[in-house]
């Protein structure tokens, strides 16, 4: 050691601003300010933030006519590769199917595409790729095209995969993250944490292993059936993915320009999922889903739309949570257990666990 | 889910705080001492169901919010160094420096890695020994036990790679120095049930005693916090000043004999500076020269660094009390969890921050 530690004290004064932090990742406040500051304006993106895009072909498109497309892409990075109740491969194709399936659409096909880092083992790859296969197949989508690099070693961990689906338009559906109203029900799938949940117990070695499993699964045919029962009444949905179910509310508040009350004894937090996140000092709302989904409905069809959900092997647990009201636009409050009311706000940057 | 479902029961709840409101016949100001029971209380809201004139005061435990300003840019220092794996726990990286914090270091290359335990701090130096591995110690006699054992361990191992930044601080000698201000308003105390779990309540006793004050020893869910405040609001209706223990399933009048005995071999008592508060004298751990060897601000050669607060943060006034976080003009506007100005912004458990993630304005 030859270098001063005094001079060496904090060389570095840039303002955190200027780089781009692990926390820009998360999902929360640090994406949506990238999102806005840096990315959207330079590519001249003006509209609501939504899961997937609608692209009309237009009348000279050929045989497909005027045909809405709907189209998303999503890149997949997780670590580790392999995770109870799954592994990266299946979780590229969920993921992207749920996000074509949160705007109403009927997946069709998927492209795939790998970035690789040299020396990954190719019985994993191998393995990989047979789950995003058999996914997609459960899915009813076809991987139509794909690509594959290979980056040397030290310049990507492992595997990084990206998805790009297109589907169509189920017949009446018009969900919108900017079209929750107010007096709709709020409704979530079932349990929510268990994918962050998951994949944090591996990571950090706690022992949840056998009790939590990721809920990576595809929402489609689930949302088919809100849609056959609800039609143009299902107003909004997402799958709270990074950020969880806090984000994902905050985000349709915001977007849709509607407050929202949900009732903390409603939402639906599994045993297992609130004591890893007690002993990681995590907020399960805050807490990465795979597997569920969040919905606004009218409340004249809110009844059926439930009874719809309880029906699909993937909402066997749906629950109403709360309502969207009027007041407080942008604004989701919490009725806390105690009786008491706070508001739910996105996580900031990335989840750091408490001291004690 | 045994042990936390039972503890937020809504109905439970509910008769607690109506037995709370026919209990009180005067105003009171009651500090909880802990983070994590502001946390709870700010995050269930508690404070605001309680009946008018008894008070809420959020005290000085949070460990984030009280390491010193210079501590934070000791351990910039440190790992700014281009051998060093500085190790920490989640909630230290975000609190700012003077010029910067230590996720940014992070994005800008230095190696800094979040740790559960500071047992993956030895484990990670045993594994790297052409590497130094520091540990960030902070936190109140509830993280001291396991940082001894940290020490212990890599005594052990004989791993001359491993080192720790020790900004322990001690429960006890903060009350006092809140008791012994002029301005003082607390009446009663909530002590922080996980500090004693390892120390028990002895030196409470004594605290209890003199300032003629009421202690509960109280716990961190909805109905502990509830269930303490009832005893301490009794205590002063009833004009007695004794300490209770409300968190009997966690905590003995003696604590736990084998963590204290850990924490006398390896670290022993010292003034400390407190972040807003000043220095307090025996208010703080360090290490015993038997581990001396172990201090990373020796090895570093930073111990004489120090440095000046901004200002504008009132920090100091909020840890002790004497202010609430709407009470700051820079709170909420040039002072947001994204970009905290001072420690209580940080930490979620710091009572800017739990007041902000809460939607207060």
């Amino acid at each position: 050691m030859t270098m001063d530690p005094l001079t060496a004290a904090c060389p570095l004064p840039l303002a955190e601003t200027e780089r781009v932090l692990l926390g820009h990742g998360s999902g929360g406040r640090l994406m949506a300010e990238l999102l806005a500051g840096v990315i959207a304006p330079e590519l001249g993106l003006d509209g609501p933030a939504e899961d997937a895009a609608i692209v009309g072909l237009g009348a000279g498109a050929g045989p497909a006519g005027d045909a809405e497309v709907v189209v998303s892409t999503d890149s997949f990075v997780v670590t580790p590769r392999a995770f109870p109740g799954g592994d990266i491969g299946e979780l590229a194709v969920n993921g992207t199917v749920n996000d074509l399936a949160m705007r109403g659409a009927r997946p069709v096909g998927l492209c795939l595409a790998y970035i690789i880092e040299e020396g990954l083992c190719l019985d994993e790859l191998r393995g990989i790729t047979a789950s995003a296969a058999r996914a997609a197949r459960a899915a009813g989508v076809r991987v139509v095209s794909g690509d594959t690099k290979v980056v040397g070693h030290g310049a990507a961990d492992g595997l990084y995969i990206t998805t790009t689906g297109f589907g169509v338009r189920l017949p009446g559906a018009e969900v919108s993250a900017a079209g929750a109203r107010p007096d709709d029900v709020v409704l979530v799938s079932g349990p929510i944490g268990l994918h962050g949940t998951a994949i944090l117990s591996v990571r950090e070695g706690l022992g949840f292993d056998g009790e939590i499993a990721s809920d990576t699964r595809p929402l489609h045919d689930l949302v088919a059936a809100m849609i056959e029962a609800g039609g143009a009444d299902v107003h909004a949905l997402r799958d709270p993915t990074r950020g969880g179910l806090a984000s994902a509310l905050v985000e349709l508040a915001e977007t849709s320009g509607v407050g929202v009350e949900v009732d903390e004894g409603a939402i639906p937090v599994p045993g297992t999922v609130a004591a890893a996140c007690e002993l990681l000092g995590l907020d399960p709302l805050h807490v990465a889903n795979e597997g569920c989904l969040v919905a606004f409905v009218a409340p004249e069809a809110a009844l059926e739309v439930l009874a719809a959900m309880r029906a699909h092997p993937a909402g066997a647990q749906a629950r109403p949570i709360g309502r969207a009201v009027a007041a407080k636009p942008g604004m989701v409050r919490m009725h806390t257990l105690v009786g008491a009311t706070r508001v739910v706000d996105m996580l900031v940057g990335e989840q750091l666990p408490r001291i004690c | 889910m045994k042990y936390l479902d039972e503890y937020r029961d809504p109905a439970l709840a509910r008769r607690l705080l109506a037995d709370i409101h026919a209990t009180a016949t005067r105003p009171w100001t009651i500090m909880e001492v802990c983070g994590g029971q502001t946390h709870t209380i700010v995050r269930q809201g508690i404070d605001e169901l309680l009946p008018d004139g008894v008070r809420m005061i959020h005290g000085p435990g949070c460990p984030v919010c009280v390491t010193p300003l210079e501590m934070i840019d000791k351990a910039l220092s440190i790992a700014a160094w281009p051998d060093v794996i500085f190790t920490s726990f989640g909630d230290m990286l975000r609190v700012p420096g003077t010029s910067t914090d230590l996720l940014a270091m992070k994005a800008r290359g230095a190696d800094v890695r979040v740790v559960y335990t500071p047992l993956d701090a030895v484990d990670i130096a045993a594994a790297n020994p052409d590497r130094q591995v520091v540990f960030f110690a902070v936190g109140f006699e509830t993280t001291a036990p396991a940082n001894a054992m940290a020490v212990l361990r890599a005594d052990a191992l004989d791993l001359s790679n491993f080192s720790m930044l020790v900004s322990h601080v001690l429960v006890p000698p903060a009350m006092t120095s809140i008791l012994d201000s002029a301005a003082n308003e607390v009446q009663a105390f909530l002590a922080a049930g996980h500090v004693c779990a390892v120390m028990g309540w002895t030196e409470y006793e004594p605290i209890a005693a003199r300032y003629r004050v009421p202690i509960v020893v109280t716990g961190f869910e909805p109905l502990d916090l509830l269930e303490g405040i009832l005893m301490a609001v009794r205590q002063l209706e009833e004009g007695r000043h004794e300490v209770e223990n409300q968190y009997a399933r966690a905590v003995r009048r003696d604590g736990n004999a084998t963590a204290r005995a850990a924490m006398r071999t390896v670290f022993r008592v010292t003034e400390r500076m407190w972040r807003g508060i000043g220095e307090i004298p025996a208010s703080g751990l360090t290490l015993t020269p038997d581990f001396a060897r172990f201090d990373a601000e020796r090895r570093y050669g930073v111990a004489a660094l120090t440095a000046d607060e901004n200002p504008a943060c009132i920090a100091g006034k909020i840890l002790q009390g004497t202010k609430i976080p709407t009470d700051c003009t820079a709170y909420g506007t040039i002072c947001t969890p994204r970009h905290p100005l001072g420690a209580p912004m940080v930490s979620t458990e710091g009572t800017c921050a739990a007041f902000h993630n809460a939607g207060r304005r």
